[in-house]
């Protein structure tokens, strides 16, 4: 461990110098970590990517993925989401839907977005999963190392700042991401938006993906800063539900974690369509009912045919 | 036929027929409302579904009441299964050069005089129709509707296990479909009654 420590430990000065001695990893090789451009050649001289031997690797790129425009290329890459997070002062709650769509088909429905980078920090996945799941693991690789060199924890916003820098340096290559990086440090319960074109907005209330628009509707009408826990929650669950519900590339299940002082807790993977029908159940905060429409509205309307007793 | 979204399919059991819809009605990604049939009777005996763009779904639904009614009329007699699927074709024909962005399946039996057969047709949307035996699928599940159908479908189905082939068709298909779902109506037709029935489906 110590002499971990001690390798990782050195000055920036110090890495250069290795770096100029073309100094390598011995003890980890390569093939350990799976892959060349695995975690195991971050040491000294950063990241190594192959780069395709044509003209204008960007152009390429933006040719066979479906960057924006052109929905018949051959490599999809996973989009349509729902993601929200929002700041209260009982912490963070984080809620994701699971649906991952290639073009109009549901590829899965049980996709991980939310990416848990350490003990105190969340991010969330809305873009490309592949980008979002390396990136952030790799985020949680650094903020390992600044607590072993500084001996103490990373605050959020240096570790979403760690990413944001990161991204913006291979901006115009393809990347694709939407994140929200949640957790608690000395300031309390922080939050921070960070994505691919290099943009990084502090703030209390975010919601990211093709059905934001939906569960930003439900969250704004119910946030308020003094929401109980069990509240927070629900409001969480009600979001992502309507999203879900009106978003066609948002749905099947939704993941709900709440990051509190002593780190993050996972609350419940809870179906969509029974939330419709019959609500999350026995949970705190819940009304007891389902969160349809007509569930919720069941036999209130004049309109509702009602039996006249005599 | 990405616009609104939809899906219909039609299935052949013993002496019946089903036919069922989703009832999504989609502008895009955006799911705007979840009572839009897709299914019509035309006759006591035969039900038209429809998939593709709503607009047309409707004006075809009048177009179809048109027609029929006409027929009935100068004929003085309910249309039969097979004439109204070639009603159905040389409508959407008319339009070869501009055609309505549906596709249609047709549902029925055939009259006591023809022998109360079970009856089912598909078409594309400038009427090439297609007279299967076992089961036909239109709309934004197709695909998925085609791969489950044909594992799950077997010749002679009585009523009530027709009426339970389609609909674990249907509603697994639409699962794996994006723009379809959001509840469903099944119709079983026999010689001697329809029933119809509204399935609880994912809502997502």
């Amino acid at each position: 461990m110590n002499t971990l420590v001690s390798r990782y430990a050195s000055t920036s000065a110090t890495l250069e110098l290795q770096d100029k001695d073309g100094l390598e990893d011995e003890n980890v090789s390569d093939t350990m970590w799976g892959s060349s451009a695995g975690f195991g050649n971050l040491g000294p001289g950063g990241l190594k990517f192959d780069i395709p031997a044509v003209h204008s690797p960007t152009d390429f790129l933006r040719l066979h993925t479906d960057d924006h425009a052109d929905p018949s290329c051959r490599i999809k890459i996973k989009h349509g989401t729902t993601t929200l997070a929002f700041r209260f002062k009982g912490g963070v709650i984080v809620a994701v839907d699971s649906r991952a769509t290639a073009g109009s088909y549901i590829a899965s429905g049980t996709v991980k977005k939310v990416i848990e980078i350490n003990k105190f920090l969340l991010g969330t996945m809305a873009g490309g999963a592949a980008d979002c799941q390396y990136w952030e693991t790799y985020l949680g690789i650094q903020c390992r190392l600044h607590e072993l060199r500084n001996r103490e924890r990373i605050s959020v916003a240096a570790a979403s700042k760690y990413l944001s820098n990161l991204v913006y340096s291979y901006k115009g290559m393809g990347l694709s991401m939407g994140t929200m990086i949640c957790g608690w440090d000395k300031t309390g319960p922080a939050l921070f938006y960070v994505d691919s074109d290099g943009t990084r907005l502090k703030g209390d209330v975010f919601s990211v993906g093709s059905g934001s628009t939906f569960a930003y509707g439900v969250l704004d009408q119910g946030y308020h800063w003094d929401m109980t826990d069990e509240e927070a929650q629900e409001l969480g669950r009600r979001s992502i539900y309507a999203a879900g519900h009106r978003d066609a590339y948002s749905g099947n299940t939704l993941n709900l974690y709440h990051v509190k002082e002593d780190g993050w807790r996972f609350i419940g993977n809870y179906d969509i369509s029974k939330l419709h029908y019959d609500g999350p159940g026995d949970v705190p905060g819940s009304t007891g009912k389902g969160y349809g429409y007509e569930e919720r509205t069941a036999g209130l309307s004049s309109s509702d045919f009602q039996e006249v007793v005599a | 036929m990405q616009i609104n979204g939809g899906s219909v399919i039609a299935m052949v059991g013993k002496n019946c027929v089903a036919i069922a819809s989703d009832l999504r009605l989609g502008n895009q990604a955006l799911t705007v409302a979840t009572n839009f049939e897709k299914v019509f009777p035309v006759t006591d005996r035969i039900y038209l579904g429809m998939a593709g763009l709503a607009t047309d779904v409707l004006t075809l639904r009048e177009r179809f009441r048109f027609r029929v009614n006409m027929y009935t009329i100068k004929e003085e007699r309910e249309i039969e299964p097979e004439t109204f699927a070639h009603l159905v074709s040389s409508t959407l024909y008319e339009r070869r050069f501009g055609p309505y962005f549906i596709e249609p399946i047709i549902a029925g039996i055939t009259s006591p005089a023809k022998g109360s057969k079970p009856f089912i047709a598909g078409a594309d949307l400038i009427g090439c129709l297609n007279f299967a035996k076992d089961f036909v699928v239109v709309g934004t599940a197709s695909d998925e509707l085609f791969g489950i159908a044909e594992g799950l479908w077997e010749p002679d189905l009585e009523p009530e296990d027709l009426f339970e082939t389609i609909s674990q068709t249907f509603l697994n298909a639409v699962d794996r479909d994006a723009f379809s779902g959001w509840g469903a109506i099944v119709h079983i037709i026999t010689p001697e009654k329809v029933i119809t029935r509204k399935l609880q489906a994912r809502m997502d």
